[in-house]
């Protein structure tokens, strides 16, 4: 056993830190560190840039255009990605599309398709949740009905991140009704979103921002050889993706940034007459804070190492789900404490870009309260972290 | 990185913790436990035997062991057999500082399991302060002359050899002054008031007249040696806490799925399986933190490294004060009413599992420990 990083895993680091510091735009940084609206562009920048090195795809095998790095390697990459202020890459093509295609997807599917994800090309939407199928997803109503070499579909979508920026969007539907269990009928789809029949309606979420949306869809013509995997066993290409959503979930490299921030932020703010990092209450809530990190560290590390090269973590990516986004709130909740009550106003102009106001308070604290209710969602999405707890019961403990 | 265990170290775990399933049943430890002697003379000869003594002690000094990794693999073996034979007050607190001047000859025997040792070093009022030391010795003509109070020592009555914390110089807690003895417990200046501790283990109060003692290193410098000895404890008793959690943590979930209530098996109500995967999970932490404070408890350059070290050291008591207490008593409640029974198994590794948190320093101690040291580190 050995937890220090080798010669080859520290150089890599540096390769990678430096390639960020050249390459990766001050204007994106600047936007990233404000939490200001990233738009199509923004992300279009970062990924092309990202295609430069052939880093986009850290999950795909090598053959694939895939980087082929060790479980170690990618913890580097998304600590680097987090320290550098770069913004997120948009996971639903490179991160959920791509490895499905791989294992299930027809030769043209993966001739048309996955280079597409690499260059940036396709902007890939995942049209999973419906109104009735939150955690229950398998209750979809969504159906495809056949009509000559095309599906019919019919139905909506809802959660459906940045559909706004996506010109395609992978989609779970019901092809058999009388199937005898919820989890048998469904297909997975690959559906043009420039098609007619499709409407994207924007869901402001509770801090007033578009980031979600609702896609209704009606009479929507997909070719059958959109279909990926047999007719009717989508629900197991759905599982295969769930998990690879699940991959990085932790946020390890994105927590331990944000816990500089707060350190930084604690440092600035002052409690009677001091830093409120020297204040005992609030200095011991970060400790707290920051060894439960050092564990989620070691524990992600752990887990993906475990899997083996290439492959990944069964139902041990629930736990590292469930912890992540516990810590991470955990973090945005004593950022938002950290400012006191500097949290409370709300300027939605300042996160354009350019904004150049004053702020009443410190510019730090304009964000925080509406990360912090933002961050809400993460233990709600990808399966809610009850549904998680239901996973690891099964699986896991044997219940 | 690497988290795979060599295949010295694998075998080694392997045999600890088959021995221990196979050897070391419940009963036969309650047994030892209330003997007279607290512990099982024979059964610290098989330890002795199958090498698990001499695994916490550096090839350096003759054992074949001794890191961060070998210290956390036997005690988590210890610690799910809530094993009552004195390592921790032999192998790790008492052998330390002979470690660390190069004592050969004390450590053969203690190897082999035949020479018993403690560490006496807390006195009343310190907590868990470690440079509060009011004991005083005194150099004369016929040698160091040691007077004072040492409390809770465990293994303190049973031990051949006491290694004693003394001043020298300076005042009750400064860090400066402190010297290490060696003392002879049957000589007339020492006197001893056992006791049996909650957990099945024993301790004694020791007093102190006039005894004399045998300097270990330069009498004013030990501070370093009683941090290094305590923290190669910090590690021992987190790792132990660790196997006892999983054991407590395994009893339950066996129990959960085999009491029924209902007409069903309590395990199928998901309040109670949503708790049990909380418990794993917290329980995963620890290991990751322990992980790391093995990974580091060797370092010996400047102040840097032992900021470093010191720091996952607090962060692993910490989390397993916390973890600890959670598990404790949630696989208690999870039991319900045959948890409160002397004969179930479940409440005495419940039992450990909380009193570690009062060794050593409780998981607030080490909270402020941690923030100290994160400060040095950064």
């Amino acid at each position: 056993m050995d937890l220090s990083y080798t010669a080859e895993e520290q150089a890599f680091r540096d390769d990678v830190r430096d390639w960020l510091k050249e390459c990766l735009s001050p204007r994106l940084v600047t936007k990233v560190r404000k939490a200001q609206r990233l738009t199509k562009a923004d992300y279009d920048e970062w990924h092309s840039l990202l295609a430069t090195r052939e880093w986009m795809a850290w999950h795909w095998p090598t053959e694939h255009g895939g980087t082929g790095w060790t479980p170690v390697q990618k913890h580097i990459f998304e600590e680097e990605m987090a320290v550098a202020g770069a913004p997120r890459i948009v996971p639903f093509g490179v991160n959920m599309l791509g490895p499905v295609l791989i294992q299930y997807g027809t030769q043209a599917q993966k001739d048309t398709y996955l280079p597409r994800i690499l260059s940036g090309e396709d902007w890939w939407a995942q049209g999973y949740s419906e109104p009735g199928a939150g955690s229950d997803l398998a209750s979809l109503k969504t159906k495809a009905i056949w009509d000559g070499d095309h599906y019919i579909v019919n139905g909506q979508k809802t959660w459906t991140t940045l559909a706004h920026f996506a010109n395609r969007m992978f989609c779970l539907v019901r092809t058999d009704p009388f199937a005898a269990k919820p989890q048998q009928g469904i297909s997975f789809l690959l559906i043009d979103l420039d098609n007619p029949g499709i409407e994207i309606r924007p869901i402001y979420t509770l801090e007033g921002e578009h980031e979600v949306n609702e896609v209704f869809l009606t009479d929507v013509r997909v070719p059958v050889e959109n279909l990926v995997g047999p007719e009717n066993d989508g629900w197991t290409v759905a599982k295969y993706l769930l998990n690879y959503e699940r991959t990085g979930i932790a946020g390890v490299g994105a927590s331990k940034q944000a816990l500089v921030e707060l350190k930084r932020i604690a440092a600035t703010e002052r409690k009677d007459g001091r830093a409120l990092a020297e204040d005992p209450l609030f200095a011991a809530r970060m400790a707290r804070l920051e060894i439960d990190l050092m564990g989620m560290e070691i524990f992600n590390l752990r887990v993906v190492a475990a899997a083996g090269e290439g492959k990944l973590p069964g139902a041990e990516s629930s736990l590292l789900k469930i912890k992540g986004t516990q810590v991470r709130q955990e973090i945005t909740d004593l950022m938002r404490r950290a400012v006191g009550p500097y949290a409370a106003p709300d300027l939605p102009e300042a996160f354009d870009e350019g904004w150049n106001g004053d702020a009443p308070g410190s510019d730090y604290a304009l964000a925080l309260a509406r990360s912090y209710f933002n961050m809400r969602k993460t233990s709600i999405y990808g399966g809610s972290n009850e549904i998680q707890r239901n996973i690891v019961a099964k699986h896991l403990l044997g219940f | 990185m690497d988290f795979n265990l060599s295949e010295e170290r694998q075998m080694m775990k392997d045999t600890a913790e088959r021995f221990i399933r196979d050897q070391y049943p419940i009963e036969q430890r309650h047994e030892a436990s209330k003997s007279e002697l607290g512990f099982s003379r024979a059964m610290w000869r098989e330890f002795a035997d199958l090498g698990l003594i001499g695994a916490l002690i550096p090839p350096a000094v003759d054992g074949f062991g001794g890191t961060g990794e070998d210290i956390a693999l036997v005690f988590e073996a210890l610690g799910r057999g809530l094993v009552v034979e004195p390592f921790l007050a032999t192998g790790i607190l008492g052998a330390s500082s002979l470690i660390d001047i190069g004592d050969k000859a004390t450590l053969g025997a203690v190897i082999a399991g035949e020479c018993l040792l403690a560490l006496a070093h807390g006195e009343p009022g310190g907590r868990y302060e470690l440079s509060h030391v009011k004991t005083e010795a005194a150099q004369s003509d016929a040698g160091w002359k040691i007077t004072g109070l040492k409390s809770v020592v465990a293994n303190g009555c049973r031990a051949d050899s006491l290694i004693v914390s003394a001043r020298i110089a300076g005042e009750v807690d400064a860090e400066e002054g402190l010297a290490l003895f060696r003392v002879d417990p049957r000589q007339p200046g020492v006197a001893r008031r056992t006791y049996g501790t909650i957990d099945g283990g024993s301790a004694a109060e020791i007093t102190l007249d006039g005894a004399v003692g045998e300097p270990i290193g330069v009498p004013g410098e030990a501070y370093a040696m009683i941090e290094r000895a305590i923290g190669r404890g910090v590690l021992a008793v987190s790792a132990e806490a660790l196997g006892a959690m999983e054991v407590a943590k395994d009893l339950t979930l066996e129990y959960l799925k085999t009491r029924v209530q209902f007409g069903k098996p309590i395990g199928a109500n998901q309040v109670l399986q949503h708790r049990m995967v909380d418990m794993l999970i917290e329980i995963e932490q620890v290991r990751s933190c322990l992980m790391l404070a093995a990974s580091t408890l060797d370092l010996k350059g400047g102040e840097a490294d032992r900021a470093t070290r010191e720091r996952n050291l607090s962060a692993v008591k910490h989390l397993v004060g916390r973890v600890g207490r959670l598990v404790a008593e949630e696989t208690i409640q999870m039991h319900g009413g045959v948890a409160m029974t002397w004969e179930m198994a479940l409440p005495h590794y419940a039992k450990r599992i909380v009193m570690i948190d009062h060794q050593f320093g409780d998981t607030d101690h080490h909270l402020e420990r941690f923030i100290r040291f994160s400060r040095e580190v950064a």
